[in-house]
């Protein structure tokens, strides 16, 4: 059981970077998150192309969620009184989908089957789920409501 | 060339992604084959100087119990110092006995108490044996002695650090026992011809001995833990008129060579004792 769970936090790092943040600074500091974190795993591009990917993504998502025009929010990250809870949490949802996503698919081209894909997948999910909710209680964030 | 320029800068930042995606894609895929690439030593570099430093203060965590063990140690090796002084022995030992109460709880029965011989003899017809630990540390009259390879004898007298041991190799010695492979109960006596030959007697000839079977202590034994090695057969005899064996056993305990022994304490006596009193008044 224990394979298909592996907590990834990482990326909530990304996630929670200002609205204002370039599209060009948002991948690079991706890059350099996912660069830190394949250090230390001793796997060299994994983390960095997945959170690279999320790093692209992120705009796009957040333009497709929220009407108004990004610039407008200024020093404001994405959180639930910036955002509102709703599309806050489809924001998270999607991002760690997509993110774990990509990076189980690259591990499943290197090895595993389809099984260990989809396995991980959901598991790996649920528990950085978890910890994105966990955060959000306990840790405090610069907010300004709207 | 204007609209080539125009292109880059309206797709500037899908290239760079692209860019990325590439280079961390490539580092993922070219991994195995260049182990000693230079990334790799770097990150080997890096992340082991981090690792270090986690394990230095990590160290410090387990500081407490890395002291507490050095300290049994050292009370082991300083304990071995003082192994020149002649002491009574008066350490306990406990073993867990598999006799139990209900399926909970295990019950302790016998506590083995070491003590060294410093006197015996082995050519009287009442051998006696002396052991360096008496009333003063908790042996009491009746307590059965057992010796690392089996039944030595019962303490028949104590004084306030000495006790007085009666050998099987005494006369009046007589102690059930029975065969290890299964039924029939017999008594150990000595004859007091051989110091290494006991004899078996009221095993009946119903159970099948023969030579080389192990004698044991019986469980009934108010005194003796089970399954204690008393000897082996060494002879079977039947006995015409009765029918039982007549068996000679050698000692597992070589009498000749005791040098330490243990005195087994039954704590369960008191509370058997009274549970017979009861039963008689009744």
């Amino acid at each position: 059981m224990h394979q298909f769970i592996v907590p990834y936090f990482y990326f909530a790092l990304i996630l929670w970077l200002p609205f204002k943040t370039s599209r060009t600074a948002l991948l690079f500091f991706g890059f350099l998150v996912g660069m830190i974190l394949d250090v230390f795993y001793k796997t060299p591009g994994l983390h960095t192309a997945a959170s690279v990917l999320i790093a692209y993504m992120r705009p796009y998502i957040i333009i497709l969620l929220l009407p108004k025009e990004v610039t407008e929010w200024g020093d404001e990250e994405p959180n639930r009184f910036s955002m509102g809870s709703l599309p806050y949490s489809t924001y998270i949802l999607f991002l760690t989908i997509l993110h774990n996503g990509y990076l189980i698919l690259l591990e499943w081209i290197q090895f595993g089957s389809f099984l260990y894909f989809l396995g991980k997948l959901i598991g790996t999910s649920l528990i950085s789920l978890l910890l994105m909710l966990i955060a959000e209680l306990f840790v405090h964030r610069k907010t300004r409501t709207r | 060339m204007r609209n080539v320029f125009l292109f880059l800068k309206r797709y500037s930042v899908l290239i760079f992604f692209l860019l990325l995606q590439g280079i961390s894609l490539y580092m993922l895929f070219t991994y195995n084959k260049f182990h000693n690439t230079i990334y790799t030593i770097f990150s080997s570099e890096v992340s082991g100087k981090v690792f270090d430093r986690v394990n230095n203060v990590e160290e410090y965590f387990s500081l407490k119990k890395e002291n507490q063990s050095l300290r049994l140690q050292n009370a082991a090796l300083l304990s071995r110092l003082s192994s020149g002084l002649i002491v009574a022995d008066s350490t306990f030992s406990f073993v867990v006995d598999t006799l139990k109460n209900d399926s909970i709880s295990v019950v302790r029965q016998f506590q083995y108490m070491p003590a060294k011989v410093i006197s015996n003899s082995v050519f009287l017809q009442q051998n006696y044996i002396m052991l360096h630990r008496g009333s003063d540390q908790g042996v009491l009259n009746y307590m059965a002695v057992v010796g690392p390879d089996g039944v030595i004898g019962t303490v028949v007298g104590t004084s306030k650090n000495m006790s007085i041991v009666m050998s099987l190799l005494h006369r009046q010695s007589k102690l059930i026992a029975v065969m290890k492979q299964g039924s029939g109960l017999g008594e150990v006596s000595w004859d007091g011809k051989d110091p290494a030959i006991l004899s078996l007697n009221k095993i009946p000839k119903t159970v099948n001995v023969k030579k080389g079977d192990t004698v044991i202590t019986s469980p009934y034994s108010d005194r003796f833990p089970p399954g204690m090695a008393i000897g082996y057969v060494e002879e079977v005899d039947q006995d015409q008129e009765t029918n039982t064996y007549i068996l000679k056993v050698r000692t597992s305990t070589d009498f000749y060579s005791i040098q330490h022994a243990y005195v087994v304490k039954n704590i369960l006596e008191e509370e058997m004792q009274e549970l017979k009193q009861k039963l008689i008044k009744e």
